[in-house]
C-alpha cells in the first residue's frame, strides 16, 4: 500500500511536469512557432497522464484525457485542422486537465461537469473530422471505412487487423534488443501472422555475426488500440524501420511487399498515410530525443544535506592547507601538490553541488499563460503574454519565493495596467494589450520585470488617494518616483472597486516586504499612456552571499556586500561630533553617522577611534547609508548562510551566521536592524520585536527558512 | 557502560538534522510524562549522568544527541550570560549553554576535558556544557521521588525529579523548563542589563 502511495506521489510529480511541458508547447502552437514534434510531444504527454490515470483509477481523468488524446491524434495526422479556436480549445482542455489532476492528487472534488461538457467539445470535433455528426449517436461512431478504423477502434474495442512491417537495423541487437520477445509479446494482444523477409540475408562469408538480418511483416488481429502496439516496439523505435499500417479485417493480408501498392483503395489511404508519417517521424523523434533531458527526481532535504557536508570538506580541507603552510617549503612536495588537488576538487565539488540547486525559471512561468487566460476572461480583457528567458536559472529556494509576488504583479498589470479593448482601441493601441515577463541575469542577481503595454501609473490619482489614506501630508510635493513608490505602502490601493483579481487584502506592500525578505528589491516605473514595468531583482541564491569578513575587538563578522559601498580610514577631521553626542563622518560633502558595532554589541577591546581603526559604509534601502567602525577587515568571501533561528532566537542586528575557514561559527550583519538599533538606543527593549518583522528590509540576509520572522518573533524565547 | 556507542548512534540522529527529533517527540512526550510512568510500574527509563561540580544531574537518553569535547565556540552579540555561544555541529549551528552558570554558580573555566551534551529539546537542538559525563542509569518509573516543595519555584519548575544512583542523589533534568524564557523571568542568573529590560 505504501509503495502504491509512493508511485502514486510520483505520478502527480510527474503530471506536474508533463502539464508544464505541454503549456509550453501550446504556447508554440498558439504562436505558430511550432514544429512538427510539438503536437507529438503534446499528444505523448497527454497519453502518459492518461497512462498514469489508468492504472490509479482516476475515471474521470482517463475519460478526458482520452478524448482529448484522440482529437490531438488527429491533429496531428492532419486530419482535423488546427486553427486559433482550436488551439484555444487545447488551451481551455489543458486547463481543465490541470484541474483533473490537482483534484484526484488531494482527493478533491473534480470539476466533473466542466470536464464532461469540454470532452463532449473535444469529441464533437473528432467525430466531425470523421465525417459524422456527433448528435445522433454516441460520441464515437462505427466506422465506415478503414481510413478511420484506427480512431474508432481506440473507442469502441472493435477486432481490427493491423499490418506491421517490422525491419530492425542492423544494430538492433547491440542495443540489447530481442526482435523475438517483440513478436511474443505480440502475441499477447491478438492472433498473429508472421512472415519473415529473409531478403537482406547476406552470405555466410560476409555476416556479421551481430548484426540483425531479418525483417518481419506481421499481422495482427486484435482488439487493443494502436497505441498499445505502438507500445510493443516502444524501445526499438529508433532502432528500426516500423510501419503500423490498419487494414480492413475482410482485405486480404499481404503476401509480398507490394501488397499496399496494388492493394484495395481503402487499404492504399492508409498506407499512403502511415508511409508519411514514418518518413516524417525519423526525423522528429531525432529532434525529440536531443532536446529530452534525462532527470530524477531528489528530495531537496537530501540535497541539503549534501551542501552542508561539501560546505564542512570545504572547511576541513582550508584547515589542512593552513596547517601545511606552516610545514617548512619543499619539505613532502607530494603531500602539498596532493593538498592543491584536494583544494581544487572540493571547490569543484561545491561549485557542482550548488549547481544541482539551480532551476530555470520555466517552472514559474510556465503557470503564468494560465492565469492571464483566466483573469482576462473574468475581467473581459484581452492581453497577449510574451516570456522571455525561461531558461534562466536561479537556486530552488528563490523559484520557490518568487511565484507569488509574480502571480500578484501580473494580476496587477492586468487588473490596473491593461485598458478594456474598447478604451485601448480609442487611444489607437491594438485592443489586445501585451504583457512582457522576462528574466535575466544581471550583476550576479536575477532580474525580473513585467511590463504591461497599459496605462500607466496616473500620478494625481495616486496621490490623491495617498493624501486620503493620509499616507502622505496633504501639502507634500512628491516626485514622479516617489509617488510610484507610494504604491507599496501599506493600506493603499488605485483600484476604484476592489476586485476579487488583485483587491485581496494582499498588497503591493506585502509583495516588497517578501521580496526584501529574501534580500531583494521591487520597483515601478510607468509611463503615462505607454505602460508600467515591475522590475524585482533578487540574489541568485539564498544559500551563499558574498561578504565582508571584519573583526571587531577579536571578533569576527560578516557584512554582506551587497551593503557596503567602500571601505575609509577618515582623517580625525573627517570624523565630527554632533551636539546629541552621536558622531558623523564627512565623505565628499556627506555626512553619515557612524555606528560602533562594539558599541551595539558590547564587545570590550575593540578600537574606539574611527581614525585608527576603518569605516566601511554601507547603504540600506529603508535607511540609507551609514559608516560601520570596525578594527580591521579581513578579507572578502563567498559565505555559506545558515540560520541561527533553527536552533536559537533572534538576535537584533544580526540576519544569520556562517561558518568560517576555521570551523568557528560567524554572525552575519543585519545593518539594518544595527542603524533601528542606533536609533533606539534607550528603548533597546522594542528592538527585539521591532527587528524581526520590520527587520527583513534592503540588504538584510534571511536564510532561506527564516523569512516569514513574524511568527518567530512572537515564539516562545530562549534567552 | 558504552558512552562512545551513544555518541555515535546519537551523533548520526544528529545529522539527520531536524527531522529527526521531531519524529521522536511524541516519544519523549510520552516519556515525559510522570502520569504514564505511574501507569506501568514495572517499566523503566535510562538517563545519561553528568557532573557539574559536585552535584550529578541526568536528561532522558532519548534527548542526547551527541557527547562531544568542550572546543571554541562563537559568542554572539548580547547573549545572556549563562550561554556560552555558538558551535558548527556539522554545518548546523548549535547554541551552547553553560549549566553550572545556569544554576548561578558563575561561569565554567572550559577546558577541552569538559564535555558538550547536545541534546534535542523541543524543536531544537541545544548543547549544554558541564564537567564530566558519568554513566548510564536504569531507573524504574517507581525509583523516581517527586521533588519536594521547594522555596525557590523555579528549581522545581524544572527538574523531573530525583533519583538515585548508588549513594549519590541525581536529579533529572527538565530540559524545556531550563531553556524556557519564563523560567529565566524569574531568573536565577541576570544577563546584561539590556536583556533584562528584554525579558
Amino acid at each position: 500500500m505504501d509503495e502504491l502511495l509512493q508511485f502514486r506521489e510520483t505520478y502527480f510529480a510527474e503530471c506536474e511536469e508533463l502539464l508544464r511541458d505541454l503549456e509550453t508547447q501550446l504556447g508554440a502552437l498558439h504562436d505558430g512557432t511550432a514544429d512538427s514534434e510539438c503536437l507529438n510531444s503534446i499528444f505523448r504527454a497527454v497519453h502518459s497522464i492518461k497512462a498514469g490515470a489508468g492504472l490509479f483509477k482516476f475515471s474521470v481523468l482517463v475519460h478526458f484525457s482520452h478524448e482529448l488524446e484522440a482529437l490531438l491524434d488527429y491533429m496531428r495526422d492532419g486530419r482535423v485542422e488546427i486553427t486559433e479556436a482550436r488551439v484555444d480549445l487545447l488551451f481551455r482542455a489543458n486547463d481543465v486537465l490541470a484541474d483533473l489532476i490537482g483534484a484526484a492528487a488531494v482527493g478533491g472534488d473534480a470539476p466533473v461537469a466542466v470536464a464532461d461538457a469540454l470532452a463532449k467539445e473535444l469529441a464533437e470535433i473528432t467525430a466531425a473530422a470523421r465525417g459524422e455528426s456527433a448528435a445522433g449517436e454516441s460520441a464515437s461512431g462505427a466506422p465506415e471505412d478503414g481510413d478511420t478504423a484506427a480512431g474508432s477502434a481506440e473507442t469502441r474495442g472493435e477486432p481490427l487487423c493491423y499490418r506491421i512491417d517490422f525491419r530492425p537495423s542492423a544494430e538492433l541487437f547491440r542495443h540489447a534488443n530481442e526482435p523475438l520477445l517483440l513478436i511474443r509479446e505480440l502475441k499477447t494482444l491478438g492472433q498473429v501472422e508472421i512472415d519473415a523477409d529473409l531478403s537482406r540475408l547476406p552470405d555466410l562469408k560476409s555476416m556479421e555475426p551481430e548484426d540483425a538480418y531479418l525483417g518481419w511483416t506481421l499481422t495482427l488481429r486484435s482488439d487493443c488500440g494502436r497505441a498499445a502496439v505502438e507500445e510493443v516496439f516502444e524501445f526499438v523505435e529508433h532502432d528500426c524501420r516500423l510501419d503500423i499500417a490498419v487494414v480492413p479485417s475482410d482485405a486480404p493480408s499481404p503476401e509480398a511487399q507490394g501488397a499496399a501498392a496494388n492493394g484495395d483503395a481503402a487499404a492504399g489511404t492508409a498506407n499512403g498515410q502511415t508511409a508519411d508519417r514514418s518518413a516524417a517521424e525519423p526525423q522528429a523523434a531525432k529532434a525529440g530525443s536531443g532536446a529530452r533531458i534525462s532527470s530524477i527526481r531528489v528530495d531537496l532535504n537530501r540535497i541539503d544535506r549534501l551542501v552542508n557536508m561539501v560546505g564542512e570538506l570545504v572547511i576541513t580541507q582550508s584547515m589542512l592547507s593552513q596547517q601545511a603552510d606552516e610545514l617548512p617549503t619543499g619539505q613532502l612536495p607530494r603531500f602539498s601538490r596532493g593538498l592543491e588537488e584536494l583544494a581544487m576538487h572540493t571547490r569543484e565539488l561545491q561549485e557542482s553541488v550548488m549547481a544541482i540547486r539551480m532551476q530555470p525559471v520555466k517552472s514559474v512561468f510556465a503557470r503564468v499563460p494560465r492565469l492571464v487566460r483566466e483573469v482576462t476572461a473574468k475581467l473581459g480583457k484581452r492581453a497577449r503574454l510574451v516570456t522571455i528567458g525561461e531558461e534562466t536559472e536561479v537556486d530552488k529556494t528563490v523559484i520557490e519565493e518568487i511565484s507569488d509576488p509574480i502571480t500578484h504583479m501580473i494580476r496587477n498589470s492586468l487588473d490596473h495596467g491593461l485598458e478594456s479593448p474598447e478604451k485601448r482601441e480609442a487611444a489607437g493601441k491594438p485592443a489586445e494589450g501585451t504583457i512582457t515577463l522576462c528574466a535575466e541575469h544581471r550583476g550576479g542577481r536575477i532580474v525580473i520585470t513585467i511590463r504591461d503595454d497599459g496605462r500607466g501609473i496616473d500620478h494625481a490619482s495616486v496621490l490623491a488617494r495617498a493624501k486620503e489614506r493620509g499616507l502622505v501630508a496633504p501639502d507634500a510635493h512628491l516626485s514622479g518616483d516617489e509617488i510610484e513608490d507610494l504604491l507599496f505602502k501599506p493600506g493603499f490601493s488605485t483600484a476604484e472597486t476592489v476586485t476579487d483579481i488583485s483587491g485581496r487584502g494582499v498588497g503591493l506592500d506585502v509583495v516588497r516586504r517578501n521580496i526584501e525578505g529574501l534580500g531583494g528589491r521591487v520597483s515601478v516605473s510607468s509611463e503615462r499612456d505607454s505602460g508600467t514595468c515591475f522590475t524585482m531583482t533578487l540574489p541568485l541564491t539564498l544559500a551563499v552571499m558574498d561578504g565582508m569578513i571584519v573583526v571587531v575587538g577579536g571578533e569576527k563578522f560578516v557584512i554582506p556586500t551587497t551593503n557596503i559601498i567602500e571601505s575609509m580610514r577618515p582623517s580625525r577631521e573627517q570624523v565630527n561630533r554632533l551636539p546629541s553626542g552621536e558622531q558623523v563622518v564627512e565623505v565628499r560633502g556627506e555626512y553619515l553617522q557612524l555606528l560602533y558595532i562594539a558599541r551595539a554589541f558590547n564587545i570590550p577591546g575593540a578600537v574606539d577611534d574611527p581614525s585608527r581603526g576603518l569605516v566601511v559604509l554601507a547603504e540600506t534601502e529603508r535607511r540609507g547609508k551609514v559608516g560601520l567602525v570596525v578594527d580591521q577587515l579581513l578579507g572578502q568571501q563567498q559565505v555559506v548562510i545558515k540560520s541561527l533561528e533553527d536552533n536559537y532566537d533572534p538576535v537584533p542586528g544580526i540576519s544569520a551566521a556562517t561558518i568560517l575557514g576555521n570551523g568557528l561559527v560567524a554572525p552575519i550583519l543585519d545593518v539594518e536592524g544595527l542603524q533601528t538599533m542606533s536609533q533606539a538606543p534607550v528603548a533597546r527593549a522594542a528592538t527585539l520585536s521591532d527587528l524581526s518583522p520590520g527587520g527583513v528590509g534592503g540588504g538584510t540576509v534571511r536564510p532561506p527558512d527564516a523569512i516569514v520572522s513574524t511568527e518567530q518573533a512572537e515564539r516562545s524565547q530562549w534567552t | 557502560m558504552d558512552l562512545s556507542a551513544i555518541a555515535d548512534t546519537a551523533g548520526e540522529a544528529g545529522a539527520a538534522d531536524k527531522t529527526k527529533p521531531e519524529g521522536t517527540a511524541p516519544e519523549r512526550a510520552a516519556a515525559e510524562q510522570p502520569d504514564e510512568r505511574d501507569a506501568g510500574p514495572g517499566e523503566t527509563s535510562q538517563f545519561v549522568t553528568f557532573t557539574v561540580g559536585e552535584e550529578a544531574y541526568a536528561v532522558d537518553i532519548l534527548q542526547v544527541r551527541e557527547i562531544k569535547g568542550w572546543t571554541e565556540v562563537t559568542r554572539l552579540p548580547n547573549q545572556p550570560a549563562h550561554m556560552r555561544g555558538v558551535l558548527n555541529l556539522r554545518g548546523v549551528i548549535v547554541p551552547i549553554f553553560d549549566l553550572r552558570c545556569r544554576f548561578g554558580q558563575g561561569l565554567t573555566e572550559a577546558t577541552p576535558t569538559h564535555v558538550v551534551v547536545i541534546v534535542a529539546v523541543a524543536d531544537r537542538i541545544v548543547g549544554i556544557l558541564v564537567d564530566t559525563v558519568s554513566d548510564i542509569l536504569t531507573v524504574g518509573s517507581e525509583e523516581i521521588r517527586p521533588v519536594p516543595d521547594l522555596e525557590s519555584r523555579s528549581d522545581r519548575d524544572f527538574l523531573k525529579g530525583l533519583a538515585t544512583s548508588g549513594d549519590r542523589m541525581v536529579a533529572l533534568l527538565q530540559l524545556d523548563r531550563l531553556f524556557d524564557l519564563s523560567a529565566l523571568k524569574t531568573g536565577l542568573d541576570t544577563a546584561e542589563p539590556a536583556q533584562q529590560a528584554i525579558g
